[in-house]
């Protein structure tokens, strides 16, 4: 519930913010916060008190540090592209949009590096160092759009992050506003940093610990060459051995991604991208790095596919082919949102090798629901993102299908794996927490909040279930997982 | 040296952890916390603990899934036991940590926990990251007593805050860890290493920046001063600049060939074969050339394209990293040290035993900001304590 003392000063706090930002960079008037009001996760909307768009550190730090004056609570935004609702309004609080801190300040290609602000794009980053043969690595499928402020913020994957590795391994630093107004910088242009990895404790906190202001990204060179292999299986099974097999021989795809029937189709349909319709399951793999190797170890994944029965093997012959056959994978979410009125999407790990397993009970849930399901998945790093199909404007179905989300991310922890994989905990997660983490594990995450955000207004009701003042979480002590007081309700 | 008149306890079980932390740190006693022992001179003011715990006893690998890419293992197994066990699925420990037993005068035997708990990383560094970016998830006890795990046993994981980087490089000043998950890798199936000779520090600079920023995928960048190269299997008696190239054969053939043609304004280049390239780092990785020498070891982690300039402070520099960590022997004055490579946008570890903190003492909100988060985990400083200077 909002603090109704906090919504009755909201002229005193827009006064305050336009003092701090001049001109139009404090949105305050019903019809400018409306698309605020949410982010990608469509579902949930809350109108915020007030935007402020700051456009320069300093103003930042003004903000924070006349918001913790004033027990003003402060949601951070990017794009607006979280899938978790990282970015969800506060009704009792104001959202600090980064969008206006949009300049690739520096590339600094002897060292590898970009220095770049919080709200420039992620794609943007890499057709910036395009042209001298660089690009930035994680690619999440939102990238025209998705911002680099949130990436750090979310720990953003992508396709390529097996072989690349999540936003947390292609950061050498960052500037960093904390709650209190005060500057910090983290790393720099090195690889070790000083003191203890704040970079990397900031990275994937899903903006509770501090606003990002300035960040070091590192580049790469772009690979000499890259093929894709489409291969269809009559079954998910003989697909998950071959995914297994290419790993077990030694390579590391730059990327490795499954469709399931339901997926494939629907993306054919909407792209026609030439994938075989006939199929249960579509691996797409794509090898890059020397023309040799491609081709070499093109050569051996054809080999592994055929041994698991694969019944079609097909290799890109040309740039324009590869993205073809990436085409339909990146269209999958539109292509299901074709099928239903509305889809909600999930992001479980689970060990691989139970994969099989896991899509059967999926599918045992969807027919328990009457709500469809379709799957793709990061095959490589175990990274699955079943569609639930629905429409919210028949009755109780949207929280079916949140039901039937929360059952399947608790059959991920069951199995072995975690809640999320990429998209983070936000809103949407928040209260399965308890599924993965004890009483003990929370607390120890939550004094690390109170290290940086002592007064707990930085983005709260993201991440955890409950947040505890930080006094309290001081004085409480567990011993051998048990409260003192174990009856009482505290998470 | 350390608390060595101390018998280490060697607890056997993660409950026997949570005991021994949580009645010392009851009792007003602090604790130096290790591994194999092997880096205790880094940091470690003498007779800051009263009670060793060592967690060479709690040393069971868990669990290995190797088509998972995902181990399991307590923190006090041995890293030469882990990575045989490793090779024999061929595969290995990306962030190839070092040993550098010899390099500190070190008694023995390296563990899994240290190399995590010191974030160390090897020449590959450049190309594959350190122990932090395969560190996965953990089980622990802080230094308030309570048992905790964070991450978790798969690759991809964003599931609450990314504890495993906190525990990463603090030293064990945090929390002592139980038990840890890391990502493993398919070990490469060959490795070559292409060599310039006499190379000034500046133009080794930039010969190591032109194959880092080809797409020749390189996984080792070093630049040797002549005494240095002089050693088997080199050789060289000159200053040698050595880049690495690892994979699947016909790609590392190709790549040495591009990268070759692209290198030739630099000179005479030679190439090690194989098992001569596994040999020459393995002493990079080691710093052998600098073993055994009594004067003040630093490391300096540096800006990549700044490193050369390092050699401006008096005595010998050896360069890994592409120039990005300086191996640094010299009796230069702390204060100057420091300062120096601060002027160049990095920081210095002083890594031999000496008076005055090893890691480079933080200032301002920064500090404080690492003093809450130390106090987050260990509010009485009963673990480790002065290992890090304030925090």
């Amino acid at each position: 519930m909002p603090e109704a003392e906090i919504v009755a000063r909201k002229a005193e706090i827009v006064r305050a913010l336009r003092r701090i930002v001049p001109g139009e960079g404090v949105v305050s008037e019903p019809a400018g916060l409306v698309p605020f009001e949410t982010d990608a996760l469509s579902a949930y909307r809350t109108t915020p008190l007030a935007v402020a768009l700051p456009q320069t550190t300093e103003q930042v730090a003004d903000i924070l540090a006349w918001c913790q004056a004033n027990g003003v609570k402060v949601v951070p935004r990017g794009a607006g592209t979280s899938l978790s609702g990282g970015a969800l309004p506060l009704g009792d609080g104001i959202v600090l949009g980064l969008s206006k801190l949009n300049r690739i300040l520096e590339i600094d290609y002897a060292n590898r590096c970009a220095v770049v602000q919080p709200g420039v794009t992620n794609l943007a980053i890499s057709q910036a160092v395009a042209g001298a043969g660089f690009y930035y690595a994680p690619d999440p499928s939102s990238q025209v759009a998705c911002t680099i402020g949130g990436n750090v913020a979310e720990n953003s994957g992508g396709v390529h992050c097996l072989k690349y590795g999540l936003t947390t391994n292609n950061l050498l630093g960052c500037e960093l506003v904390l709650m209190s107004g005060e500057v910090v910088r983290l790393g720099g242009r090195g690889l070790d940093s000083a003191g203890y990895d704040l970079l990397g404790i900031v990275t994937g906190s899903e903006g509770l610990l501090g606003i990002v202001t300035e960040v070091t990204v590192r580049i790469l060179p772009r690979p000499s060459a890259a093929k894709a292999l489409l291969l269809g299986f009559h079954s998910v099974e003989a697909a998950a051995d071959t995914v297994g097999d290419i790993i077990a021989a030694g390579m590391i795809p730059a990327g490795l991604e499954m469709m399931d029937g339901p997926a494939l189709r629907a993306a054919e349909a909407y792209v026609a991208a030439g994938y075989p319709t006939d199929a249960e399951a579509l691996l797409i793999v794509e090898l890059d790095g020397p023309e040799e190797e491609c081709r070499e170890l093109a050569g051996h994944v054809r080999a592994l596919a055929n041994g698991r029965g694969a019944f079609f093997v097909k290799a890109s012959k040309s740039e324009a082919e590869r993205l073809a056959f990436w085409a339909g994978r990146k269209a999958a979410f539109p292509a299901l949102g074709r099928l239903a009125a509305d889809y909600y999407c999930m992001d479980g790990t689970i060990p691989r090798r139970r994969l099989a397993e896991v899509l059967r009970k999926i599918s045992e849930m969807s027919a328990a629901y009457g709500l469809g399901v379709a799957n793709v998945f990061h095959a490589g790093d175990g990274n699955l993102h079943p569609l639930i199909l629905y429409d919210a404007d028949n009755p109780g179905e949207l929280e079916k299908a949140e039901e039937f989300g929360a059952d399947i991310l608790r059959l991920c922890v069951a199995v072995g794996g975690v809640l999320t994989g990429e998209h983070g905990v936000g809103v949407e997660k928040r209260d399965l927490m308890g599924e993965m983490f004890d009483p003990t594990d929370l607390a120890c995450q939550q004094r690390v909040k109170c290290a940086f955000d002592p007064g707990l207004l930085l983005n709260p009701g993201k991440v955890f279930p409950t947040l505890h003042r930080c006094a309290e979480m001081g004085r409480m002590h567990v011993h051998r997982g048990k409260l003192a007081f174990p009856e009482l309700p505290r998470f | 040296m350390q608390t060595e008149s101390i018998p280490a306890r060697l607890p056997k079980s993660a409950d026997e952890v949570l005991d021994l932390v949580a009645e010392t740190g009851a009792a007003g006693r602090r604790i130096e916390v290790i591994g194999g022992g092997t880096k205790r001179c880094v940091g470690a003011p003498a007779g800051a603990a009263e009670v060793t715990l060592s967690l060479a006893g709690l040393d069971k690998v868990i669990d290995y899934a190797p088509e998972e890419l995902v181990l399991t293992a307590q923190p006090g197994v041995r890293l030469a036991r882990l990575e045989a066990l490793l090779a024999e699925r061929g595969q290995m420990l990306a962030f190839e940590p070092p040993r550098w037993t010899k390099l500190l005068r070190g008694a023995g035997e390296p563990t899994l926990g240290g190399a995590l708990a010191a974030n160390l990383s090897g020449p590959r560094r450049v190309r594959a990251g350190a122990a932090r970016d395969h560190f996965l998830g953990f089980e622990a006890v802080s230094g308030r007593g309570e048992q905790f795990k964070a991450g978790g046993k798969v690759v991809k994981n964003v599931t609450g805050y990314d504890m495993m980087k906190l525990m990463a490089g603090s030293w064990g000043t945090l929390a002592v860890m139980t038990e840890v998950t890391i990502k493993v890798l398919p070990a490469p199936r060959t490795e070559a290493t292409l060599l310039l000779f006499g190379l000034t520090d500046a133009r080794a600079a930039e010969a190591m920046q032109l194959a880092l920023n080809s797409p020749a995928e390189v996984s080792g960048a070093a630049h040797l001063p002549a005494f240095a190269a002089g050693r088997p299997p080199l050789k060289a008696q000159m200053p040698t600049t050595a880049i690495r190239l690892e994979g699947f054969e016909g790609s590392v053939a190709a790549r040495a060939d591009s990268l070759a043609m692209a290198l030739r304004g630099f000179g005479r280049l030679d190439r090690l074969d194989a098992a001569h390239s596994r040999d020459f780092w393995a002493q990079v990785r080691e710093v052998e050339a600098f073993a055994g020498d009594p004067r003040p070891l630093w490391r300096l982690s540096l800006p990549p394209a700044s490193g050369w300039r390092a050699a401006n402070l008096p005595g010998e520099v050896l360069y890994d990293w592409g120039g990005g960590l300086v191996w640094l022997l010299s009796e230069a004055e702390p204060a100057h040290v420091r300062e120096a490579v601060r002027d160049l946008g990095g920081h210095a570890t002083r890594m031999s035993a000496g008076v005055g903190p090893a890691f480079a003492p933080l200032e301002g909100p920064l500090a404080a900001l690492n003093a809450r988060v130390k106090a987050a985990f260990d509010p009485r400083g009963v673990l480790n304590p002065g290992r890090m200077g304030a925090a």
